[in-house]
């Protein structure tokens, strides 16, 4: 994809859009500790909204319940206004087929090159000839600036050129939905930028809707049409980064402007110091 | 009481297992048919699974051939029974060393290649990434697997079984001059055809048992480096004894 595509800018932020993923009281539990008790959030159609949070409140879970790997204990989660919890798994990868997902480590298939992991959803879902299934990963591969490392292995990719390839792959059979699992994280600051860039391309210029789970606030203050602080089991805050930044709940306030203190504590709940160290 | 409730939990966990593996070698039976409609990648599996075993197949079967020609001569020889080594080497070899060392020999080598690659695939996401993609694992990997190395054991087996054969010649013939004329007319007026499907058939269910063992151990191993060697030594150790409690049960059954 150029980067002078014209269509790659927001669309009219007037327009009221529909939700295409919507979460409905959610509750869900693992080994007895509440990870959500009463998620509630919206994602807008053809908009890139952010998911973030402190570690360990729950933002992988959320989109591993978004794409219906794991299953509320209470609630729905509406994709496209299917319930994808109660779906049967033929159901769900025909859902499935309509999102894509980027992986923190982009989980390419270590046995193929570059070329075939971005052909495999094509082999795997159509009857393609092979010289249509080449231009098209020629075309995805292009838009993410690696069509020249198509004869690469993963071994031989940088972490940033391994979630590009991995875009392009979650790309290939052009979804409704991106899903983008911590797409930031590991990266310097040339990869990171141009993942940012994609991401926005992708987005406006392919009409399509991108969730993106990360606690870069940086990055998604520039990203992001709308956002979602998540922490509690719950929403803590939403709307967009200047709404965020003014928000007067005060773990948000610790997260956005990334204090080492604050309701988040520094140190993991333990007995008394000085107690613990006078004890033998 | 610690003791009865820790055998408890035991017989438990081990019940749960089995029933476990029974559910899982549904799900692989149900996606067999599918997995064979595309055949380059049951080929690739049994590339993988058997002919990169050949070597060590081919080397450990003149070696237990050849072991067991000079234990056989050695025995034989007590009572002038020497031209019978042909008859007893070829037995032990159709019937048990074949299937059993070829098994062992299998898990070894194919098992814990197959347990470790599914287990990696587990732990980098990848399973998961094809799940995301719509593209069922157990139709995509573990069923070609295992297809792979159902066909490759049997293929195997009779391959040791020849070489061991030939290592028994070797010995007994070529180092201890046995008659080479009796060697294999005995051999040929003794071992019959229901001697070899009865090792080319304990092939074929040693193949079942120790390739399901191998995915089933990858498949559900736990995501992490500790998790994939656990998951690679539990294939050969259990792999080893299913294919002894098999072959006793096979033996008695076709005895």
């Amino acid at each position: 994809m150029s980067s002078s595509a014209a269509s790659t800018e927001k669309p009219d932020a007037q327009t009221a859009p529909d939700s295409i993923v919507e979460v409905r009281d959610v509750h869900y539990s693992i080994g007895g500790r509440a990870i959500f008790s009463g998620l509630n959030l919206q994602i807008a159609r053809g908009r890139i909204t952010a998911i973030m949070g402190p570690s360990g409140t729950g933002k992988t879970t959320l989109l591993r319940l978004m794409t219906g790997q794991i299953k509320p204990d209470q609630g729905q989660i509406l994709f496209d206004g299917i319930d994808v919890g109660s779906l049967s798994t033929s159901a769900l990868y025909a859902l499935r087929r309509r999102m894509g997902m980027l992986f923190q480590n982009g989980a390419l298939l270590t046995d193929e090159d570059v070329f075939e992991n971005v052909a495999f959803p094509l082999r795997e879902h159509t009857d393609l000839p092979d010289s249509l299934i080449r231009n098209i990963v020629l075309t995805k591969l292009q838009a993410v600036g690696l069509r020249g490392a198509a004869q690469l292995m993963p071994a031989e990719l940088s972490g940033g050129m391994a979630r590009r390839v991995a875009l392009a792959r979650a790309m290939a059979t052009d979804p409704e939905v991106l899903i983008y699992d911590e797409p930031f994280t590991g990266l310097d600051p040339i990869s990171m930028g141009m993942i940012v860039r994609l991401v926005r391309q992708m987005n406006y210029a392919l009409g399509i809707t991108s969730i993106v789970v990360s606690h870069d606030v940086e990055e998604l203050s520039i990203l992001a049409d709308a956002s979602y602080i998540i922490a509690g089991g719950k929403v803590a805050a939403s709307g967009s980064f200047v709404e965020l930044k003014d928000h007067e709940s005060e773990i948000v306030h610790q997260f956005v402007n990334g204090l080492a203190d604050g309701p988040v504590a520094f140190h993991y709940p333990a007995p008394d110091y000085y107690q613990q160290l006078l004890a033998d | 009481m610690h003791f009865l409730r820790e055998l408890w939990d035991n017989v438990r966990e081990f019940v749960t297992t089995v029933g476990a593996v029974a559910l899982f070698f549904g799900r692989v039976l149900a996606q067999l048919p599918r997995a064979l409609l595309r055949p380059s990648l049951v080929v690739e599996q049994v590339h993988n699974t058997g002919a990169l075993s050949l070597v060590i197949i081919m080397t450990c079967g003149l070696f237990v051939g050849m072991v067991l020609g000079l234990t056989g001569y050695d025995l034989l020889q007590r009572f002038g029974s020497e031209e019978a080594l042909g008859t007893a080497g070829a037995l032990a070899v159709v019937k048990e060393l074949g299937p059993v060392v070829t098994a062992l020999l299998f898990a070894g080598r194919a098992g814990t290649a197959l347990a470790s690659e599914i287990g990696l695939m587990r732990a980098t996401d990848q399973l998961t990434a094809m799940e995301m993609m719509a593209v069922d694992p157990m139709r995509r990997v573990i069923a070609p697997r295992f297809a792979g190395g159902v066909i490759a054991m049997p293929l195997l087996t009779v391959i040791f079984i020849a070489i061991g054969i030939f290592g028994v010649q070797l010995v007994g013939v070529q180092q201890f001059k046995v008659d080479a004329a009796s060697f294999w007319s005995q051999m040929r007026s003794s071992v019959g055809m229901d001697d070899i499907m009865e090792g080319v058939v304990k092939g074929c269910v040693f193949g079942v048992a120790c390739s399901l063992i191998a995915v089933y151990e990858g498949y559900t191993a736990t995501p992490t480096a500790e998790g994939v060697g656990r998951a690679t030594t539990r294939t050969v150790v259990i792999s080893a004894v299913l294919t002894l409690i098999l072959d006793y049960i096979l033996t008695a059954i076709m005895l």
